[in-house]
């Protein structure tokens, strides 16, 4: 299960935020900071995997992130996930983002907040993600064959 | 009216959209809290107006606002009012603002329980979407009770896109509303064979969250996931399955067996990471569960340990860094196969990244032997002197005291080493864990005797030294060891070789600036050391001199403690210091006092384990809820304060009574009490019974006097100068080392001998051969660590009660009671029965035809051949035209009378999946145990576990057929069984046919869709036609022979000629010309169901396709070949499939527009209004939306989604159908339909 996921600038401002479990504002507030704080001390040629420790849930939970240009993608999951299968999902993710917006950058997501945070939201599912289909493979993607159809975001 | 909203639509161009309001904020840097609270003033404003549009926009910024961590939750009122838009663009907005801020106490969800009723069963498929992802996020237990049938109904819906979100939430539902989960539970195991990869894929994602937390309620499904996993190839769903069998092997060893083989196939043919790393997980697990039992596993091991080495050696530091993480699973189980990699390992703590470096770590605890332990830790000492940045360090450090503590200092061989690696790890600075290396110093003096004499020497150095230790206040973390250093030296003060020295150490004034309790120790064990001085002193009588100093001494130190502010050092200290000034007074006189003094310190402190004092059982009668006092009124908190300290202090009682508290308690209620709670304990298996015997064990256990304490060996110097001394340890270890080896070689058989005499408590029959040869300087006394009396070892003290996963413990295999078919359904349901879901479910039961949608009676009809008996019944009854169910009856009973199955068909099933052999020979042994997975993986212990494939190939075939027939027979019973509730159900839903109205009603006639296909004199072909639901294109034929003849019947072939727009499914390979093979054969009087997909594009028309069955007839003397023509009728009303509507979503439909009308009238047709909608229900697959009076509209849908809307009409005899429909073909033709079917009775 994923936990959350927290998309944030270089500077820690919170771009695009889902909590999939239910904590007040300032708590939110708070976890947004000591990640950023966390994952922001790290090189970019380091392991894209921290243990969240007490951020959330404790020790069955695992930070995945990934870091593109100004914008960190951070996924809070529990030990169900595939660690690797979560990196390529982050992958997928922006690549959808990308079609959607064209180009994605820092503030396509806060500009179009309404239909990021609900193509974010079946990424809960992740299945539903899961059946997106990237035209061409990723590099460094560790899943393989991804099945992926992208359902275009806004037919509305 | 019109005025004011053009007035609203004006002031909406002055509004600030979201854009807006991200520059804005964007341009207001360094006022920006201002802003904001300008913009959400604004935003309270148009939150005001009646437009909805404009609260939309209001709401969409809340939520932008939400995420930078404002409070929007006053709001809430207004996001419900959004959500119920029925513009989908503001309904979206609502949802997702619901989703960020609702949660369980918002009192407002209470409001939207309608509302997401309502766009649960909108026909637009993006509403019902956004409604379950919203809901998802907010559901609540009343939310997830009310709308749980709801999603159920959805988890069938046409669309995968829906389905896939509606299994999804069930796990929400699940989780809020624990109830839910067995009546789902069969639907949500068919959505397992979705034909869509998404929903399937969502199933699997459920029910392994599901199984993680509860595994052996999931046993049952493993067969299922087997066959998932050897035939899926979507790698997120073979991840989810093989993360899955992880969790179940290890409460069923043979399926590890079952898994170790395609497991090891995957990995050795994926090319995905991912999947390859996951399969090595579960190979790993299983190897765990089965690494009692087989060894000789050891080419898996090899195979996983190799894999993982390719992955820390990979350039990419994610695959390091997991690969690290696996192997310290298999370190648990096969240390030895990941020692031969320390190299590796040892690498892998020198990388820049930190991550992998703690997993390096980790590996390391594991890694070490009583051989390499010093090395080990001198890396590690390296690094720490290198690390930089405190918390990795600290994290350094922890792990050093952790290697060397682990499983009771198994490895340590030299405990001066020991010491003067955590006095060394004293010098590090600003760390944290400074009350780590004192209670490691502490316990190690504690309870290894033998090295008290040099611990305390060091800790005396250590005391001497505080200054370098306290120099800087910043660093007060470490000083936590001078409490440590000084408890040390006062308990064991007659090791100390200048006391004096010490006392004057712990006695300067800079000790005052210590933290308090420390202060306290310090006080505390100078009283100790001047018992020792005195001690020594008086042996000598001529100089008394000295001990008459040391009391000056202390009688001049210790005011400055008494003044100390904490209250602590203040009493000891001005205590001790009394006492020294009357023991002065006594010295002055020539008075003996030292043996006094001593015995104010005499005795031995033992260690007392952690969890001793929750483990203090609650002595016999004494009852912790009841007053001893009566308390006085209003001092409730108090009491409460009392009451949960009681709680903490004593082991909780099992199955307390919740009592009146105020009640007095007179002595015989008391006695009366005290038998009830007696009988209670009797009774529950849980409570910790008083019994001599294991208080007896403990003794045994403690038997300190028994371990034997091997002397010192002298060759260690106890003193040694200078700080870092552990380097120097480890020389003279190793030297110790050589010399003992050539010890042993003299008196080797000797040796051999002591050592079964001896009875080393700690030699781990675990370590390695070479291992053996190293003993250690002097044996541990580990002294054990004390539990009170009556106290049982267990390890449930851990787990947290409030784990919401524990609710859904439930049993799965359990067949469904007739009660809880249904959800449970709230009392209170509003009086809107028709919009209500929970009639929604029954319409689709009550059309009388049961075959048809719920997902256990498809899996009935699956399994026709148990049913067989049932259509015949039904058949005839049909034919005779009138009668009712009655014949059927009897014969039910009947079935049921016989007596009941001994088990679940699930449970038999994964045991005869799992035992490829282990079936014992006799099969009446078979049968009879096979109740529960768990008898049978206990027989299958019994059985040879170790050879497997012999005891398979040995088997008598026959033995295991037979056992195989009365398993099935078995599970036919059960079957039966619940057809015969269903029948019930059936039962009850007759009656509701038409939303309550019906009680005084005559009954229906019975009905059948099944219509006569073909008839000679020796077959009989009945079918009935119906639309996939899964699939749009399909239809599915589901044809009973009956066999007339006295002959037997064989080789059936099923063939029709295709046309261009059906097309019968044939298996992959057949040509379009050939027949299939009807899977069964007939014996004389039998009759079978088999089933045939065709595929269809064009369902606007009804056509007919030709077909011939050709059989063999087999006399006892001759068979001879026969054939039988047939006309297969593919009416229009076949593509229609049962579909509930709401009224609301029925009028939204109507509404639209997009439908074009039609109608029809029926002359003369003389039966109650009841029976008429009916028999539209059940022969043309409608649902009644709504009744009143003598007019009804019903609605179905077409497998490829056409909605088709009808409003019926009757007045004397006269039936007039106004319908509507968006394809007029398909609508004209189901008209003709029903007409014809109306004609005819």
């Amino acid at each position: 299960m994923i936990k959350a996921i927290l998309i944030f600038n270089n500077h820690g401002k919170p771009r695009l935020i889902r909590f999939y479990e239910y904590f007040a504002e300032d708590v939110q507030q708070q976890i947004i900071r000591e990640t950023f704080h966390l994952v922001s001390k790290r090189d970019d040629n380091v392991c894209n995997f921290l243990e969240g420790g007490s951020l959330i849930g404790g020790s069955d939970y695992k930070l995945i992130y990934r870091h593109y240009a100004t914008l960190y993608f951070v996924f809070c999951v529990d030990s169900s996930e595939s660690e690797l299968g979560i990196l390529d999902l982050i992958q997928v993710f922006v690549e959808t983002l990308d079609k959607c917006f064209e180009n994605v950058c820092e503030l396509d997501l806060i500009f179009h907040m309404d239909k990021g945070g609900f193509s974010a939201a079946p990424a809960r599912a992740v299945s539903a993600v899961k059946n997106i289909n990237l035209p061409e493979m990723p590099r460094n993607i560790n899943i393989g064959d991804i099945n992926i159809k992208v359902p275009s975001l806004s037919p509305f | 009216m019109a005025l004011k909203i053009v007035k609203g639509s004006i002031d909406r161009m002055f509004d600030k959209n979201l854009q807006d309001l991200v520059r804005g904020i964007r341009n207001h840097k360094e006022d920006e809290a201002k802003y904001i609270s300008t913009c959400i003033d604004e935003i309270k404003q148009e939150l005001k107006q009646d437009n909805i549009a404009v609260k939309a926009n209001a709401v969409c910024k809340l939520t932008y606002l939400q995420m930078l961590g404002y409070d929007v939750s006053w709001a809430a009122f207004n996001i419900v009012e959004v959500m119920s838009s029925s513009k989908f663009t503001y309904k979206r907005i609502g949802y997702l603002a619901a989703s960020q801020c609702f949660h369980e106490s918002t009192d407002v969800i209470m409001l939207t329980t309608n509302q997401i009723r309502k766009d649960l069963s909108s026909p637009n498929q993006y509403d019902t979407g956004v409604a379950l992802t919203g809901l998802s996020c907010f559901v609540t237990p009343d939310l997830a009770r009310d709308l749980a049938n709801d999603i159920m109904t959805l988890m069938s819906h046409t669309k995968p896109y829906i389905r896939k979100k509606a299994v999804l939430i069930m796990y929400k539902v699940f989780l809020k509303y624990p109830e839910s989960l067995r009546p789902a539970f069969p639907r949500l195991k068919e959505k397992l064979e979705d034909p869509d990869p998404g929903v399937q894929s969502a199933a699997v994602n459920v029910i392994c969250e599901l199984a993680r937390r509860n595994p052996k309620n999931y046993l049952s499904l493993a067969p299922l996931f087997f066959k998932l996993m050897t035939s899926s190839t979507n790698n997120w769903v073979l991840i989810k399955i093989i993360k899955l069998f992880g969790a179940l092997t290890p409460l069923e060893p043979r399926l590890g067996k079952k898994l170790i083989e395609p497991l090891t196939n995957l990995i050795h043919s994926t090319s995905a990471m991912s999947l390859l790393y996951e399969c090595v997980n579960t190979v790993i697990a299983v190897l765990i569960s089965l690494s009692s039992g087989m060894p000789n596993h050891s080419a898996s091991i090899q195979l996983c340990v190799q894999k993982l080495r390719i992955l820390i050696e990979d350039s990419d530091q994610n695959l390091k860094y997991l690969g690290l993480l696996a192997m310290s699973k298999i370190l648990k189980t096969h240390p030895k196969s990941v020692q031969s990699h320390k190299d590796l390992i040892l690498q892998c703590l020198d990388d820049k990244d930190e991550s992998i470096r703690l997993r390096a770590l980790d590996l390391l605890y594991g890694m070490v032997s009583k051989k390499n332990l010093m090395e080990i830790v001198k890396k590690l000492m390296l690094h720490v002197d290198k690390a930089e940045g405190t918390t990795y360090r600290d994290e350094l450090l922890t792990k050093i005291i952790d290697i060397c503590s682990q499983s009771n200092y198994q490895y340590i061989t030299n405990f001066e080493w020991y010491i003067s690696i955590l006095v060394e790890l004293t010098r590090l600075e600003g760390t944290r864990h400074g009350h780590l290396i004192a209670s490691q110093m502490l316990d190690v003096a504690i309870r290894v005797k033998a090295i008290r004499a040099f611990a305390v020497a060091q800790m005396a150095t250590l005391l001497d030294n505080a200054h370098l230790l306290t120099g800087n206040t910043q660093r007060n973390g470490i000083c936590e060891v001078l409490y440590a250093a000084a408890w040390i030296c006062g308990e064991f003060s007659e090791h100390l070789e200048e006391p004096m020295a010490t006392l004057e150490a712990m006695l300067r004034p800079k000790v005052a600036t210590l933290p308090g309790h420390i202060q306290a120790v310090y006080v505390q064990n100078a009283a100790k050391l001047f018992a020792t001085v005195l001690r020594g002193q008086e042996g000598v009588p001529a100089d008394s001199t000295v001990a008459q100093e040391t009391s000056q001494l202390l009688i001049d130190r210790l005011p400055l403690f008494v003044q100390s502010s904490n209250l602590e050092v203040q009493e000891r200290a001005s205590c001790i210091l009394q006492l020294v000034k009357y023991i002065q007074k006594l010295q002055q006189k020539d008075v003996e006092v030292a043996e006094e003094v001593t015995a104010l310190f005499a005795g031995e402190l033992n260690p007392v384990a952690p969890k001793a004092q929750k483990k203090v059982p609650v002595p016999e009668g004494l009852d912790l809820d009841v007053w001893i006092n009566e308390p006085p009124s209003g001092s409730e908190s108090e009491d409460e304060g009392r009451k949960s300290k009681g709680k903490a202090v004593f082991a909780k009682e099992e199955s307390r009574h919740t009592k009146p508290r105020y009640t007095e308690v007179d002595e015989k209620e008391l006695a009366k009490r005290r038998e009830v709670r007696k009988a209670e304990q009797a009774n529950n298996p849980f409570y910790i019974k008083a019994s001599p015997s294991s208080q007896k064990v403990y003794q045994d256990g403690v038997g300190v006097e028994h371990i034997p304490v091997v002397q010192i060996d002298l060759s260690v110097p106890l003193k040694v100068p200078g700080m870092p001394m552990s380097d120097q340890y480890v020389k003279l270890e190793e030297e110790r080392r050589e010399r003992n080896k050539a010890d042993k070689k003299k008196k080797k058989d000797k040796k051999k001998r002591e050592k079964g005499e001896k009875g080393r408590r700690r030699r781990g029959d675990s370590g390695p051969e070479s291992e053996e040869d190293i003993t250690p300087a002097h044996m541990v006394d580990i002294v054990t660590e004390e539990m009170p009396e009556n106290a049982l070892p267990s390890d449930d003290d851990d787990k947290d009660p409030n784990d919401p996963h524990k609710a859904l413990n439930i049993d799965l295999d359990k067949p469904l009671a007739d009660s809880e078919k249904k959800l449970p359904v709230r009392s209170h349901r509003p009086d809107e029965v028709l919009k209500s879901p929970m009639e929604d479910r029954q319409v689709v039961e009550v059309v009388p035809e049961p075959k048809k949608k719920t997902g256990k009676e498809k899996k009935d009809r699956k399994k026709s051949k148990e049913k067989k008996k049932k259509h015949k019944q039904e058949e005839e009854g049909d034919l005779m035209g009138a009668g009712s169910e009655e014949p059927v009856q009897p014969e039910e009973t009947k079935e049921v009378a016989a007596p009941p199955p001994a088990s679940t068909p699930e449970a038999s099933d994964l045991d005869f999946w799992l035992s490829n052999a282990p079936v014992p020979s006799n099969p009446q042994a078979a049968a009879a145990p096979a109740s529960t997975p768990r008898t049978a993986s206990g027989m299958a212990a019994v059985a040879p576990d170790s050879e497997p494939e012999e005891a398979k190939d040995t088997e008598p075939e026959e033995t295991k057929s037979s056992t195989h027939k009365k398993k099935k027979q078995k599970k036919e019973k059960e079957k039966k069984k619940k057809k015969h509730h269903h029948n019930h159900s059936d039962g009850a839903g007759d009656e509701s046919v038409q939303n309550g109205t019906v009680e005084e009603e005559e009954p229906l006639p019975p009905m059948s869709n099944y219509a006569l296909l073909a008839e000679n004199s020796y077959i009989k072909m009945v079918c009935d036609i119906q639309g996939n639901l899964q699939d749009g294109s399909q239809v599915v034929v589901s044809v009973i022979f009956e066999n007339k003849c006295d002959s037997f019947i064989k080789s059936m072939e099923f063939n029709v000629l295709d046309s261009l727009n059906s097309k019968l499914q044939r298996p992959d390979g057949a040509g379009p010309h050939d027949g299939l093979i009807v899977p069964f054969q007939l014996p004389p009087g039998i009759s079978n169901e088999a089933r045939f997909i065709f595929s269809v594009q064009n369902i606007v028309m009804p056509q007919k396709l030709k077909g011939t069955l050709t059989f063999i007839v087999k006399t006892d003397d001759s068979s001879t070949h026969e054939k039988l023509d047939f006309k297969l009728h593919f009416t229009c009303t076949s593509y229609l499939i049962t579909t509930p509507c709401y009224s609301d979503a029925y009028s939204k439909l109507l509404e639209s527009g997009d439908l074009k009308g039609c109608s029809l009238k029926l002359e003369g047709v003389n039966q109650p209004f009841h029976h008429l909608l009916a028999r539209i229900c059940f022969h043309h697959h409608f649902s009644v939306v709504e009744r009143i009076d003598s007019c009804a509209s019903m609605y179905s849908r077409s497998i490829q989604g056409h909605h088709m809307c009808l409003l019926v009409k009757t007045a004397d005899q006269t039936v007039s159908i106004d319908a509507k429909c968006d394809e007029p073909g398909l609508l004209g033709n189901v008209l003709d339909e029903i007409k014809l079917t109306f004609s005819q009775c």
